[in-house]
């Protein structure tokens, strides 16, 4: 999603910038691997990977209008919770499980990242980084929590319960023994921010892409 | 009459000769054995293209065509035809009496060859997997290795998640709708009233009737009508009948039917006893309650579905409480456990449980999305309009 959005559940944002986001994510798949998608949506990232990738797309979606969208589109999605519902699957499962722009969503972001991590060999985890400094502005200068043009919903109206910056996220990934293998962060320009430089990201950082592994 | 569809059914007919019995749960067998089938379109060379539906308790074989007893369309025209999700200008599409059944198939009402009079409930008790046992050999028969799609609703979607268990390399896609892996307690419950209600009819006697020239009509009646709103839902039931009143402006304070909900029941009733057998009835619901498929795989329920190469398709109903949401969902988390490749979706809707066998947009949509992406992964060619 371009712009600081927060509260970005795959709207389908202007065209490309929302391609671009699906893109990064899907750059880090590996082709005909398998691959679970937490928070599917309306399939796109799958359908993009397995049109692309040959990947055995898998997915997991909450609302019932998105899983619809997705079976009617061949794709294989069951409606479900990843709050609740990864204890089923085995261990090992899929190569990667995929958290696109759902982790701020989630009631329990730690337990669903070790679930993911179970599952899967790897995890790829995107997210909006709340440490931007036009957030950190907001709050910091306002005394509010951010509603502007990008942020458009309040926030006793967002389904997004559990923001986080990039630095958060990292130290998650380290409380739970995991490995970053690939960072991606965007600038609010949607232009890639060179990597080894935390504190730039963390404040310069629109949207975050993470590849974990165990 | 059932009887006679019975012995001389209004469809094509396969006779297993006695020396290849079939098997049964029970520990019997039934031979020779009959089973009485439809089809609709063509098997393709490489014999890639055959759908089995499986019929639920009180269906039949009569899918797609004007029924010869009832004279009524068939059960799914909205499922099964020219253009429809299971299209019959791609699909070759089968459909059989259950074992146990009425029309056609070995059943209560069928004559036994070693009496030569009916069965009654000389008939050893059949089972799902009996039914699909027999519609195995029938599929044998018809030259058919792989099926590529098995689907059914309620005790069809039983057998639909039986065939998976049983036979996972013979079925490439499954679609089990607004079923359950096992007969709940309460689905029991309401079997055994309706068999008390047909063992109740005097009519009925001790399951002779067709030898005594009678017919427990009272007794399958009520059982239909206590069975019928099972199949609904409050919704429904309220925004159709409310508490309308049955062609007079006021209760006549006696025990006609004042009430449309009732005049209606009685009518649903009446027309069943038209054309369904009462033995039959018992032997399809006593099926359904010994249904428990994770008890072949010690309680373990993804021990059944353990490295299925089938690509699923699980659909359940909002306002079904009959096979609820989460019976569909059970059987999902098992198939998620066993690693095998699962959709399911809950459609929103107040048709209760017999909404699998109505025109509901989401489930026409999810059904042709699914058996469409299937049928490429099948290799089968497009069909015209074959896309959602």
């Amino acid at each position: 999603m371009s712009g600081l959005d927060p509260t970005a559940q795959r709207r389908p944002a202007r065209r490309e910038e929302a391609r671009n986001d699906l893109q990064l994510v899907a750059d880090m798949v590996d082709h005909g691997a398998r691959v679970l998608d937490l928070g599917c949506g309306d399939g796109a990232l799958l359908s993009l990977l397995a049109d692309t990738r040959s990947v055995d797309a898998r997915g997991l979606e909450l609302s019932q209008g998105g899983v619809n969208l997705c079976v009617a589109r061949g794709l294989s999605v069951i409606q479900g919770d990843a709050d609740t519902d990864l204890a089923t699957y085995p261990d090992d499962a899929f190569d990667y499980v995929i958290l696109s722009q759902t982790l701020q969503a989630v009631r329990r972001p730690k337990a669903v990242l070790e679930n993911m991590l179970r599952i899967g060999r790897r995890a790829i985890v995107s997210f909006p980084n709340f440490g931007h400094w036009r957030v950190r502005l907001e709050l910091g200068l306002r005394g509010r929590m951010p509603v502007t043009e990008t942020l458009p919903i309040s926030w006793h109206e967002t389904p997004n319960i559990h923001f986080c910056t990039i630095r958060d996220f990292l130290d998650l990934a380290g409380d739970i023994g995991a490995t970053i293998e690939r960072g991606i962060v965007l600038d609010r320009h949607g232009r890639v921010m060179k990597e080894g430089a935390p504190a730039r990201w963390n404040l310069f950082g629109q949207q975050a892409v993470f590849l974990l592994r165990r | 009459m059932p009887s006679r569809e019975a012995e001389t059914p209004t469809s094509l007919v396969v006779t297993f000769p006695a020396d290849r019995p079939l098997a049964l749960d029970s520990g019997g067998a039934i031979a020779p054995l009959t089973v009485a089938y439809q089809t609709y379109g063509t098997l393709n060379a490489e014999k890639s293209n055959a759908v089995l539906v499986c019929h639920a308790l009180t269906g039949d074989q009569h899918v797609a065509n004007i029924h010869p007893v009832t004279g009524k369309p068939g059960w799914w025209g909205a499922m099964v035809g020219p253009g429809r999700p299971i299209d019959t200008d791609r699909f070759f599409v089968v459909c059989s009496n259950v074992v146990g059944g009425c029309l056609g198939s070995t059943g209560p009402a069928s004559l036994d060859p070693a009496t030569g009079r009916v069965y009654g409930l000389d008939l050893p008790v059949v089972t799902i997997r009996d039914m699909v046992r027999a519609q195995a050999m029938l599929v044998d028969h018809l030259g058919i290795d792989t099926l590529f799609c098995v689907v059914g609703g309620s005790m069809g979607g039983m057998q639909v998640l039986q065939w998976a268990a049983s036979y996972p390399e013979r079925v490439f896609a499954a679609m089990p709708i607004a079923t359950a892996a096992r007969h709940s307690s309460q689905n029991i419950a309401f079997h055994e009233v309706g068999r008390q209600a047909v063992m109740a009819d005097p009519d009925w006697r001790g399951g002779r009737y067709i030898d005594a020239g009678t017919r427990p009509e009272k007794g399958l009646g009520v059982a239909r009508m206590a069975a019928h709103v099972t199949y609904l839902s409050d919704q429904a039931l309220h925004a159709k009948f409310g508490r309308k009143l049955q062609d007079r402006a006021a209760p006549t304070f006696t025990f006609d039917a004042d009430f449309q909900v009732e005049s209606y029941l009685r009518y649903q009733g009446r027309s069943f006893v038209e054309r369904f057998d009462a033995n039959s009835y018992l032997y399809m619901t006593r099926a359904m309650d010994y249904f428990d498929l994770a008890a072949d795989t010690g309680g373990q329920l993804a021990g059944a579905f353990r490295g299925t190469k089938t690509r699923f398709c699980v659909a359940s109903f909002t306002s079904d409480w009959l096979f609820p949401t989460s019976e569909s969902r059970a059987v999902v988390h098992a198939l998620n456990a066993g690693g095998a490749s699962v959709s399911f979706v809950e459609i929103e809707t107040d048709k209760g449980h017999d909404a699998f066998l109505l025109d509901v947009p989401d489930l026409i949509t999810t059904s042709r999305g699914f058996i469409a992406a299937a049928a490429r992964a099948r290799g089968l060619p497009d069909g015209a309009g074959a896309e959602a």
